[in-house]
Protein backbone atom coordinates (compact mmCIF):
# COMPACT_ATOMS: atom_id res chain seq x y z
CA UNK A 1 0.00 0.00 0.00
CA UNK A 2 2.82 2.46 1.19
CA UNK A 3 5.03 1.10 -2.12
CA UNK A 4 2.33 2.48 -4.10
CA UNK A 5 1.34 5.69 -2.49
CA UNK A 6 5.32 6.39 -3.06
CA UNK A 7 5.16 5.42 -6.56
CA UNK A 8 2.22 7.16 -7.50
CA UNK A 9 4.02 10.44 -5.65
CA UNK A 10 7.08 9.78 -8.31
CA UNK A 11 4.53 9.56 -11.23
CA UNK A 12 2.65 12.72 -10.05
CA UNK A 13 5.69 14.42 -8.83
CA UNK A 14 5.96 17.75 -10.43
CA UNK A 15 9.01 19.09 -11.15
CA UNK A 16 8.07 22.13 -9.12
CA UNK A 17 11.65 21.83 -6.76
CA UNK A 18 13.39 24.81 -7.53
CA UNK A 19 16.11 24.23 -5.29
CA UNK A 20 18.85 23.11 -8.13
CA UNK A 21 19.79 26.41 -9.17
CA UNK A 22 19.78 28.14 -5.44
CA UNK A 23 22.48 25.20 -4.55
CA UNK A 24 24.53 25.61 -7.55
CA UNK A 25 24.09 29.31 -6.46
CA UNK A 26 25.58 28.55 -3.13
CA UNK A 27 27.97 26.31 -4.47
CA UNK A 28 29.43 29.34 -6.67
CA UNK A 29 30.17 31.40 -3.73
CA UNK A 30 31.78 28.54 -1.98
CA UNK A 31 33.95 28.23 -4.97
CA UNK A 32 34.76 32.49 -5.48
CA UNK A 33 36.01 31.90 -2.26
CA UNK A 34 38.35 28.79 -2.75
CA UNK A 35 39.49 30.24 -6.16
CA UNK A 36 40.94 33.24 -4.28
CA UNK A 37 42.88 30.75 -1.49
CA UNK A 38 44.24 29.03 -4.71
CA UNK A 39 45.29 31.94 -6.46
CA UNK A 40 46.78 33.28 -3.11
CA UNK A 41 48.81 29.59 -3.09
CA UNK A 42 49.36 29.40 -6.76
CA UNK A 43 51.54 32.59 -6.71
CA UNK A 44 53.67 31.77 -3.74
CA UNK A 45 54.91 27.87 -5.51
CA UNK A 46 57.81 27.47 -7.37
CA UNK A 47 57.34 24.61 -9.50
CA UNK A 48 55.10 21.88 -10.55
CA UNK A 49 55.61 19.25 -8.20
CA UNK A 50 52.85 17.89 -6.18
CA UNK A 51 54.73 17.50 -2.66
CA UNK A 52 54.96 21.34 -3.27
CA UNK A 53 51.15 21.76 -3.66
CA UNK A 54 50.43 19.20 -0.75
CA UNK A 55 52.46 21.63 1.69
CA UNK A 56 50.75 25.15 0.48
CA UNK A 57 48.31 25.78 2.80
CA UNK A 58 45.96 28.24 1.04
CA UNK A 59 45.56 25.82 -2.08
CA UNK A 60 44.91 22.96 0.54
CA UNK A 61 42.21 25.20 1.80
CA UNK A 62 41.10 26.01 -1.05
CA UNK A 63 40.64 22.54 -2.00
CA UNK A 64 38.87 21.64 0.81
CA UNK A 65 36.07 24.41 -0.21
CA UNK A 66 36.10 23.10 -3.76
CA UNK A 67 35.15 19.28 -2.11
CA UNK A 68 32.26 21.44 -0.18
CA UNK A 69 30.75 23.07 -3.41
CA UNK A 70 31.19 19.89 -5.39
CA UNK A 71 28.73 18.57 -2.63
CA UNK A 72 26.52 21.22 -3.48
CA UNK A 73 27.06 20.55 -7.25
CA UNK A 74 26.11 16.65 -6.68
CA UNK A 75 23.25 17.09 -5.04
CA UNK A 76 22.08 20.34 -7.01
CA UNK A 77 22.57 17.69 -10.36
CA UNK A 78 20.46 15.02 -8.64
CA UNK A 79 17.67 16.78 -9.58
CA UNK A 80 18.69 18.99 -12.60
CA UNK A 81 19.74 18.62 -15.99
CA UNK A 82 23.47 19.19 -16.31
CA UNK A 83 23.38 21.17 -19.08
CA UNK A 84 21.27 23.84 -17.42
CA UNK A 85 23.00 24.17 -14.23
CA UNK A 86 26.79 23.77 -15.44
CA UNK A 87 26.78 27.28 -16.89
CA UNK A 88 25.50 28.85 -13.81
CA UNK A 89 28.75 27.71 -12.59
CA UNK A 90 30.02 31.08 -13.83
CA UNK A 91 28.24 32.82 -11.65
CA UNK A 92 31.57 32.47 -9.46
CA UNK A 93 33.15 35.07 -11.89
CA UNK A 94 30.81 37.24 -10.11
CA UNK A 95 31.78 36.61 -6.61
CA UNK A 96 35.03 36.69 -7.61
CA UNK A 97 35.13 39.92 -9.16
CA UNK A 98 33.05 41.67 -6.07
CA UNK A 99 35.80 39.57 -3.62
CA UNK A 100 38.61 40.92 -4.98
CA UNK A 101 37.12 44.06 -4.88
CA UNK A 102 36.22 44.32 -1.29
CA UNK A 103 39.52 42.33 -0.26
CA UNK A 104 42.06 43.22 -2.49
CA UNK A 105 40.79 46.79 -3.53
CA UNK A 106 40.71 45.35 -6.94
CA UNK A 107 39.96 48.23 -9.36
CA UNK A 108 36.02 47.39 -10.86
CA UNK A 109 36.15 48.85 -14.30
CA UNK A 110 33.41 49.24 -17.02
CA UNK A 111 34.94 45.55 -19.01
CA UNK A 112 34.11 44.28 -15.47
CA UNK A 113 31.04 45.58 -14.72
CA UNK A 114 29.99 44.34 -18.54
CA UNK A 115 30.94 41.05 -17.68
CA UNK A 116 29.37 40.94 -14.73
CA UNK A 117 25.93 42.32 -15.56
CA UNK A 118 26.18 40.09 -18.74
CA UNK A 119 26.56 36.71 -16.85
CA UNK A 120 23.94 37.59 -14.19
CA UNK A 121 21.19 37.90 -17.25
CA UNK A 122 22.84 34.78 -18.43
CA UNK A 123 21.99 32.41 -15.58
CA UNK A 124 18.42 34.79 -15.22
CA UNK A 125 17.81 33.16 -18.51
CA UNK A 126 18.83 29.81 -17.39
CA UNK A 127 17.32 30.08 -14.32
CA UNK A 128 13.72 30.81 -16.16
CA UNK A 129 14.24 28.41 -18.31
CA UNK A 130 14.58 25.27 -16.30
CA UNK A 131 11.46 26.49 -14.58
CA UNK A 132 9.48 25.92 -17.68
CA UNK B 1 50.68 39.32 -25.12
CA UNK B 2 52.70 38.12 -22.06
CA UNK B 3 50.66 34.62 -21.09
CA UNK B 4 52.99 32.07 -23.20
CA UNK B 5 51.10 29.39 -25.14
CA UNK B 6 51.61 26.68 -23.52
CA UNK B 7 49.87 28.07 -20.47
CA UNK B 8 46.57 28.62 -22.62
CA UNK B 9 47.00 25.04 -23.41
CA UNK B 10 47.43 23.83 -19.91
CA UNK B 11 44.33 26.16 -18.98
CA UNK B 12 42.30 25.02 -21.97
CA UNK B 13 43.57 21.19 -21.10
CA UNK B 14 42.09 21.84 -17.59
CA UNK B 15 38.74 22.96 -18.68
CA UNK B 16 37.99 19.96 -21.26
CA UNK B 17 38.79 17.40 -18.29
CA UNK B 18 36.37 19.73 -16.35
CA UNK B 19 33.72 18.88 -18.09
CA UNK B 20 33.92 15.25 -18.17
CA UNK B 21 33.96 15.60 -14.15
CA UNK B 22 30.66 17.46 -15.05
CA UNK B 23 29.35 14.12 -16.76
CA UNK B 24 30.62 11.78 -14.29
CA UNK B 25 28.90 13.46 -11.30
CA UNK B 26 25.85 14.18 -12.91
CA UNK B 27 25.45 9.99 -13.62
CA UNK B 28 26.95 9.40 -10.03
CA UNK B 29 24.09 11.93 -8.52
CA UNK B 30 21.65 10.03 -9.49
CA UNK B 31 22.97 6.83 -7.58
CA UNK B 32 22.95 9.22 -4.30
CA UNK B 33 20.95 7.85 -1.85
CA UNK B 34 19.30 10.42 0.77
CA UNK B 35 21.25 11.59 3.27
CA UNK B 36 25.13 12.76 2.75
CA UNK B 37 26.98 9.65 4.34
CA UNK B 38 25.66 7.46 1.74
CA UNK B 39 27.37 9.83 -0.58
CA UNK B 40 29.93 7.94 -2.14
CA UNK B 41 27.50 4.37 -1.26
CA UNK B 42 25.36 3.70 -4.35
CA UNK B 43 22.27 1.75 -4.61
CA UNK B 44 23.23 -0.93 -6.85
CA UNK B 45 26.12 -3.36 -6.80
CA UNK B 46 28.44 -3.07 -6.44
CA UNK B 47 27.44 -0.11 -3.89
CA UNK B 48 30.60 1.97 -4.62
CA UNK B 49 29.96 5.05 -6.44
CA UNK B 50 32.61 5.11 -8.53
CA UNK B 51 30.83 7.24 -10.86
CA UNK B 52 30.64 9.98 -8.86
CA UNK B 53 34.72 9.14 -7.38
CA UNK B 54 35.52 9.41 -11.53
CA UNK B 55 33.77 12.79 -11.34
CA UNK B 56 35.66 14.12 -8.07
CA UNK B 57 38.95 12.91 -9.79
CA UNK B 58 38.29 14.58 -12.87
CA UNK B 59 37.82 17.95 -10.70
CA UNK B 60 40.76 17.21 -9.35
CA UNK B 61 43.00 16.83 -11.85
CA UNK B 62 41.38 19.59 -14.24
CA UNK B 63 42.20 21.78 -11.08
CA UNK B 64 45.96 20.59 -11.30
CA UNK B 65 46.78 21.82 -14.95
CA UNK B 66 44.15 25.13 -13.95
CA UNK B 67 46.74 25.90 -11.46
CA UNK B 68 50.04 25.26 -13.13
CA UNK B 69 48.21 27.50 -15.98
CA UNK B 70 47.45 30.61 -13.98
CA UNK B 71 50.52 30.52 -12.47
CA UNK B 72 52.80 33.95 -13.42
CA UNK B 73 53.54 34.68 -16.36
CA UNK B 74 49.59 33.50 -16.86
CA UNK B 75 47.14 36.40 -17.03
CA UNK B 76 43.68 35.78 -15.51
CA UNK B 77 42.35 38.18 -19.06
CA UNK B 78 43.58 35.63 -21.24
CA UNK B 79 42.71 32.67 -19.23
CA UNK B 80 39.51 33.36 -17.72
CA UNK B 81 37.31 33.02 -21.17
CA UNK B 82 39.45 29.81 -21.76
CA UNK B 83 37.58 27.94 -18.72
CA UNK B 84 34.23 29.36 -19.81
CA UNK B 85 34.89 27.66 -23.42
CA UNK B 86 34.60 24.53 -20.78
CA UNK B 87 30.51 24.58 -20.83
CA UNK B 88 30.75 24.24 -24.31
CA UNK B 89 31.95 21.11 -24.07
CA UNK B 90 29.59 20.45 -20.97
CA UNK B 91 26.87 21.32 -23.26
CA UNK B 92 27.05 18.54 -26.34
CA UNK B 93 28.01 15.92 -23.38
CA UNK B 94 24.72 17.00 -21.85
CA UNK B 95 23.16 16.32 -25.13
CA UNK B 96 25.26 13.39 -25.68
CA UNK B 97 25.02 11.11 -22.89
CA UNK B 98 21.66 12.27 -20.88
CA UNK B 99 19.60 13.17 -23.84
CA UNK B 100 19.08 16.58 -22.94
CA UNK B 101 17.13 19.08 -24.85
CA UNK B 102 19.38 22.01 -26.42
CA UNK B 103 16.78 24.97 -25.92
CA UNK B 104 17.33 28.11 -27.72
CA UNK B 105 17.06 29.19 -24.35
CA UNK B 106 19.88 27.40 -23.10
CA UNK B 107 21.85 28.24 -26.23
CA UNK B 108 21.06 32.56 -25.32
CA UNK B 109 22.04 31.86 -21.08
CA UNK B 110 25.42 30.05 -22.11
CA UNK B 111 26.19 32.72 -25.08
CA UNK B 112 25.55 35.80 -22.37
CA UNK B 113 27.58 34.04 -19.64
CA UNK B 114 30.88 32.96 -21.76
CA UNK B 115 30.22 36.93 -23.66
CA UNK B 116 30.41 37.82 -19.89
CA UNK B 117 33.45 35.72 -19.17
CA UNK B 118 35.23 37.55 -21.84
CA UNK B 119 34.30 40.43 -20.62
CA UNK B 120 35.33 40.13 -16.83
CA UNK B 121 38.90 38.79 -18.41
CA UNK B 122 39.06 41.78 -20.82
CA UNK B 123 38.22 44.01 -17.76
CA UNK B 124 41.58 42.44 -15.64
CA UNK B 125 44.28 43.78 -17.69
Amino acid sequence: MSATVTESAQISGKPARRQPVGLVFCCTILGAAAQILMKTGANRMSGPGLLAMATNLPLMAGYCLYGLSTLLLVLALKDGELSLLYPVIALTYVWVTVLSFLIFHDSINPWKLAGIVLIVSGVAVLGKGGRR
Amino acid sequence: MKTPLSHMLLVLLGAFIGSFGGVFLKSGAAQVREGLVYLFISRDPPFFNWRLATGVGFFLLSSYFFVLGIRPPGELSVLYPMVSLGYIFTLLWSRLFFKEPLTRVKFLGLFLIVAGVVFVGLGSK
